[in-house]
């Protein structure tokens, strides 16, 4: 257990500190939020009705920048090999990556977006709703980027493949989390779809450090 | 040890050789007979009159961008207990093919949407799904060309396909659910025309003809594949790699 | 030849049924070619290496 949390303080010391970090994601995050306005029009009714769905898009695609940097330089540098010969079993190290991936993004996208939300013109009854459904959801996102990311460790400059395989699998928690917010915003009892939203999330968060673990053992010769 | 992971392929390569030409001309016979019916002998339907002929092309398509899914999954299963070399083949060679039969699916159904429905385009729970169908088989194949070393290709290609197919019913849940809650934004009916007889047969023959054309291209492409892999392996002064 | 002139309109349909049979026809066939051309040369080429690899001095040790 000592070694997972210390792993956790390491990957999110780095993922602080790192270029491509949490303050790039908080800030693509940020700037879709702002672009988006720019190509709908100002039309606040516009604005109101899109935005449940455009924070979470730009959730999906701000949690996939980090993905490349959680994975890739441990088996470059052999920190993994490292990971390996430890007690620890490689599915809980894939567990640690998730959890301090989520922590320097979807943590961060989480308190980031009610700020947010006034530029998009959301009701502010959503407003904890989006708040929620992020906090549930995200984890979900970073599981599924991780089991992408040990996927694609062998793949020079896997950015775009990256992409490729994790947005499909993240469809579920886009439309789950977006109605929820949605339907928060119309005055229409929520609770289905976070409900749904957490299951789904919770299978994500199992099924994606069994993968990201049988996955980093793809390195083995 | 090496000497059965080389005589397996090898089995099956003769194999294949034998069955190739006969299943490739079944095929061809099938699609021809089914193409004739489809267009000539089928009646038009009493609502969609010719426009139904899209049918006999889109719906075994439909139905073969699922299978092939399917049989990609099952092999990968097969390669990841068994780790029989020739299921990962089977799979690798299954993706280009599924592929291909997702996308006639697509656009046939906007082919065929488009005087139905007045739209090349409707957010239709099973036209979505399909979508995220043909993104799945991309991300696949990208994923096999992406991977330079062949060992490890093979690995990641077979946890990708058991991911997608834990997640494919996941999916399918999310977009049927998603559908339902927008129903009043849509009232087109999705069903095709009601099934008859007449129009049945010709279905059906499409249907095997594009299962036999599967079996065919699958037994062509796995040869090329096994080729490669033992070209690959002689250069490396090895026999068959057990993979 | 008003029966083939009707019998190609499909009956006012003809810019929706003609483009997705020929589509459907056109890429199976395009893939069927591909993947011919492609075990045949992979065949050919492994074939002429494995005997050309039988008739060399063994290298190996």
């Amino acid at each position: 257990m000592r070694t997972f949390f210390a792993l956790i303080r390491r990957d999110v010391t780095l993922g602080i500190r790192a270029s491509g970090g949490a303050a790039l994601s908080a800030a693509f995050f940020a700037l879709i939020v702002v672009l988006a306005p720019l190509g709908l029009g100002p039309d606040m009714a516009t604005l109101k009705s899109a935005s449940p769905g455009l924070f979470w898009i730009a959730a999906l695609l701000a949690t996939l920048l980090g993905l490349e940097r959680i994975v890739q330089p441990d088996v470059e540098d052999g920190t993994l090999d490292l990971l390996r010969l430890s007690p620890l079993p490689l599915e809980f190290v894939a567990l640690a990556k998730i959890i301090s991936h989520w922590l320097t993004s979807g943590l961060i996208i989480t308190i980031l977006a009610p700020a947010l939300a006034p530029l998009l013109n959301l009701s502010l009854d959503a407003v904890p709703v989006l708040a929620l459904s992020l906090l549930i959801g995200t984890p979900a996102l970073s599981a599924i980027g991780a089991a992408a990311a040990a996927l694609g460790a062998s793949v020079q400059r896997g950015g775009m493949v990256l992409a490729l395989l994790a947005l499909p699998l993240n469809i579920p928690f886009l439309i789950f989390g977006s109605t929820a917010v949605a339907q928060a915003q119309t005055n229409t009892d929520p609770t289905q779809a976070l409900t749904l939203l957490g299951a789904c999330s919770l299978i994500a968060v199992v099924v994606g450090s069994i993968a990201a673990a049988t996955s980093l053992r793809l390195n083995d010769d | 040890m090496p000497v059965l992971a080389y005589a397996n392929p090898e089995r099956f390569a003769r194999l294949a050789r034998s069955l190739t030409p006969w299943l490739l001309g079944s095929a061809v016979g099938l699609l021809l007979a089914g193409l004739f019916l489809g267009l000539f002998l089928a009646p038009p339907d009493y609502q969609q009159g010719d426009a139904a002929r899209i049918m006999y092309v889109h719906v075994p398509a439909a139905w073969m961008a699922m299978f092939v899914y399917g049989c990609m999954a099952l092999a990968s299963a097969v390669a990841f207990i068994w780790k029989h070399p020739l299921a990962d083949v089977a799979a690798k060679a299954s993706a280009p093919i599924g592929c291909i039969f997702t996308a006639l699916a697509l656009i046939t159904g906007m082919l065929w949407g488009k005087p139905m429905w007045g739209a090349w385009w409707v957010w239709d729970a099973r036209l979505t799904s399909v979508l995220i169908l043909f993104f799945m088989y991309l991300g696949y194949i990208v994923l096999w060309n992406a991977i330079e070393d062949p060992a490890r290709a093979v690995r990641a290609a077979r946890i990708l396909a058991l991911v997608g197919a834990i997640n494919i019913p996941i999916i399918k849940f999310s977009v049927d659910w998603w559908n339902t809650l927008h129903q009043g934004a849509s009232v087109f009916r999705a069903d095709g025309p009601s099934i008859t007889g007449s129009m049945l047969i010709p279905l059906l023959v499409m249907a095997v003809a594009y299962n036999v054309l599967y079996a065919a291209l699958l037994l062509i492409r796995m040869r090329a594949e096994i080729a490669e892999r033992r070209l690959r392996s002689i250069r490396l002064g090895l026999e068959f790699e057990p993979k | 030849m008003t029966d083939w002139s009707t019998f190609f309109a499909m009956g006012g349909y003809a810019a929706y049924v003609w483009p997705a049979y020929a589509i459907s026809v056109v890429s199976l066939l395009a893939l069927a070619i591909a993947s011919w051309t492609w075990m045949t040369r992979a065949e050919r080429l492994a074939s002429s290496s494995k005997s050309a690899e039988e008739t060399a001095p063994e290298t190996k040790p």
